[in-house]
């Protein structure tokens, strides 16, 4: 495929709503995200649950109940609009240009199938190959994704593996096209600590290799700091800060940012000191304020921000925040 | 309620683990049966002291969860011994239903762990109920523990499970815990599911009560940050056994087994500056049903000899100040890096 366009982001999300309806409520799951992943790039999608992140990312995939969800705005892969696809197109899609890998690799692979002929159908699916070398393409992705006795493993079910594994062959079944955009949603959640570092490093690797990119999703911030070049901070439906790792961490500038930091237990706390919370709940999604969502938790909050949706401040090059307070918050310390 | 009494003092430990066993036979085979043994626990001693929170730390297989079915006495152990007070559990010293009124415990999934037909008041009424409490103090009761874990009782105390939150639901579980007046409660990831807002709320939420009723805790979890804010003593197991038992500070700080080293730094650092380049140990958690000969952690070991997989090290003794099982740390031993035989002993 000849790229001669001056490289325009291979994901570009713009002003995307997601609404479910049919339920007893309306729910406003996503409420105006933007987004754009440039090529190689690597982005992390962090908030709580109902923040939307997961939503966001299945949009991608267009892995939503269709006559349950409304979509609203635009989603650009590889210069295609995946909103517009027949089920077709969306079919040669899925798997090609973006494929994505699950947290829990037990419910999103096939127990009666080998894992082997799982990986083995995906890339005939997509491509005229044979049997045999679909095989061998195969055997070589287990050996890429470092899974031992590779031979042996392609044969096995994937109740026969361990969590560490079943997470690693799911990778190479998600690669087993050559995808250009891989998603994550929470891939490393359900693993043990020191699994979990294993697979956020060949995470890295494989995606540097193959110059991939990557929406990483995860409510964890250690583990979205050890992959991603640039994180966006969801809240209820809204990207509510966008910068780069350092930028996020080292200086977060909307309080929703600032107080999910202080809320970690870290290092060598004092031992009867109380961990900072942020009072309240999340919003009903279903009945949104007009204003910021988080004014009615948010310590700093005024009047107009409950009556006024703050729009995008620019801080910085790459960091934006949607607060009104950004001009006090520039004068705290950083929570870490 | 006598029984309920400091009995031993606060120099007796609250609760004495002995040589605590639980191996579960795998069905199979031919006639099944010899299909092999998961030994989910093997041979562990520790003990709680009174008023402290001793943290359990160990990945998926390594017993903790086990463990704490044990202590709760939910499951039978295959051998060893529960003490809670210098009295043994299940003998003629402590009946089961005393040694329950006295220990508690709360799950990690908040919601399988209610019983979706009651309503909350009646949830955290029913324990008291069944030790002979009349109903009508139990309800008040449950609506004194509910205002305490910041539950409105006119709001909260007529719903059912599923109208909560997962963080409402486990600050319930809390409430149906102390709703016995209990001295131990045992804390079986009963954070892990929570958002990490929600989660520093139940943490304080947790501090705030033991202060309050002088609780002793046995806090389980995978999340090593949350173990360190909130014990004393943490214990690390792996493959059914105590790796390494000490002050908390002194663990996190100066980890004497391998492997609690090797868990500590296979935490992300969040420090976008220093990005981990290297796991610390490959491969996944061993199986429990063979476990290695030898040290069971040698096979992943930075630091194994040859020795290690001929020699189990001795078992952490239950009163430390601070061990690990390992031979490096255990003069004479045959590793090289251990100290030679000391001659005063």
């Amino acid at each position: 495929m000849a790229d001669v366009s001056p490289s325009p982001p291979m994901v570009e999300i713009a002003d995307l709503h997601v609404t479910f309806t049919g339920g007893r409520k309306t729910v406003q799951a996503v409420n105006g995200v933007s987004l754009a992943v440039q090529r190689g790039e690597v982005v992390a999608l962090i908030g709580e649950s109902g923040s939307g992140k997961s939503v966001t990312l299945r949009t991608l995939l267009r892995l939503h109940n269709e006559r349950r969800t409304t979509l609203r705005g635009a989603v650009r892969v590889a210069g295609q609009d995946v909103l517009a696809m027949s089920p077709r197109t969306l079919a040669d899609y899925r798997g090609k240009v973006t494929s994505m890998i699950f947290q829990e690799p037990l419910l999103a692979l096939d127990p009666v199938y080998t894992v082997g002929a799982q990986i083995v159908e995906a890339i005939r699916r997509h491509e005229p190959v044979g049997q045999a070398e679909a095989h061998q393409r195969a055997l070589a992705l287990f050996e890429r994704v470092r899974i031992p006795s590779p031979e042996r493993r392609l044969a096995a079910y994937p109740h026969e593996m361990s969590g560490g594994m079943r997470q690693r062959a799911m990778i190479a079944l998600a690669l087993a096209c050559r995808p250009q955009v891989l998603l994550a949603d929470e891939p490393t959640t359900a693993l043990d600590a020191t699994v979990q570092i294993q697979v956020l490093l060949l995470l890295r690797e494989l995606q540097r290799e193959l110059g991939l990119s990557v929406i990483f999703v995860t409510h964890d911030i250690g583990a979205a700091v050890e992959v991603a070049d640039r994180i966006a901070v969801m809240y209820a439906g809204r990207i509510v800060e966008e910068g780069t790792a350092r930028q996020l961490i080292r200086a977060p500038r909307h309080p929703y940012t600032r107080a999910l930091l202080q809320s970690r237990a870290h290092g060598a706390m004092d031992k009867g000191g109380r961990l900072a919370t942020i009072g309240g709940s999340p919003p009903d999604l279903a009945n949104l304020p007009p204003g910021c969502a988080f004014a009615e938790r948010c310590p700093m909050a005024q009047d107009a921000c409950r009556s006024t949706q703050p729009e995008a401040v620019v801080l910085a090059p790459g960091h934006i925040a949607r607060c009104l307070r950004t001009d006090a918050t520039a004068a705290l310390a950083s929570p870490v | 309620m006598s029984d309920i009494d400091d009995r031993g003092g606060p120099a007796q430990p609250l609760l004495t683990i002995r040589g605590l066993t639980k191996h579960f036979a795998l069905k199979g085979g031919l006639f099944g049966q010899g299909a092999g043994t998961v030994r989910a626990v093997d041979g562990v001693d520790f003990s709680v002291m009174k008023g402290e929170t001793l943290g359990v730390v160990g990945e998926s297989g390594c017993g903790k969860s086990t463990t704490a079915r044990l202590l709760m006495q939910l499951i039978t152990p295959s051998a060893g011994e529960v003490v809670f007070d210098g009295r043994t559990v299940g003998g003629r010293e402590l009946s089961l239903k005393d040694f329950h009124r006295q220990v508690q415990m709360v799950f990690q999934d908040s919601y399988a762990s209610l019983n979706p037909r009651l309503t909350i008041e009646d949830s955290i009424a029913f324990g008291p109920m069944v030790h002979g409490v009349p109903r009508r103090e139990a309800l008040g009761r449950a609506h004194d523990l509910l205002a305490r874990v910041g539950l409105a009782p006119a709001r909260f105390a007529g719903r059912y499970p599923h109208e909560l939150s997962g963080g409402q639901r486990q600050r319930i579980n809390i409430a149906r815990a102390l709703a016995l007046q209990p001295r131990l409660v045992i804390l079986d990831e009963a954070v892990s599911a929570l958002d990490k807002s929600v989660e520093a709320q139940v943490l304080n939420l947790l501090m705030d009560l033991k202060a309050e009723f002088g609780l002793t805790y046995v806090f389980i979890s995978h999340d090593l940050q949350v173990v360190r804010y909130l014990s004393d003593r943490v214990m690390v197991m792996y493959l059914g056994q105590v790796a390494e038992l000490g002050p908390a500070e002194a663990l996190f700080t100066d980890p004497l087994h391998p492997y609690t080293k090797a868990l500590l730094s296979s935490m992300p650092a969040i420090d976008p500056d220093h990005r981990t380049e290297q796991a610390p140990l490959a491969g996944d958690p061993p199986n429990p049903i063979n476990p290695p000969p030898g040290c069971r952690f040698h096979p992943r070991c930075a630091l194994a000899a040859p020795v290690c997989s001929q020699r189990a090290p001795q078992p952490v003794p239950a009163r430390t100040l601070h061990a690990a099982a390992c031979l490096v740390h255990e003069p004479g031993s045959g590793h090289p890096m251990a100290a030679p035989q000391s001659r005063a002993a």
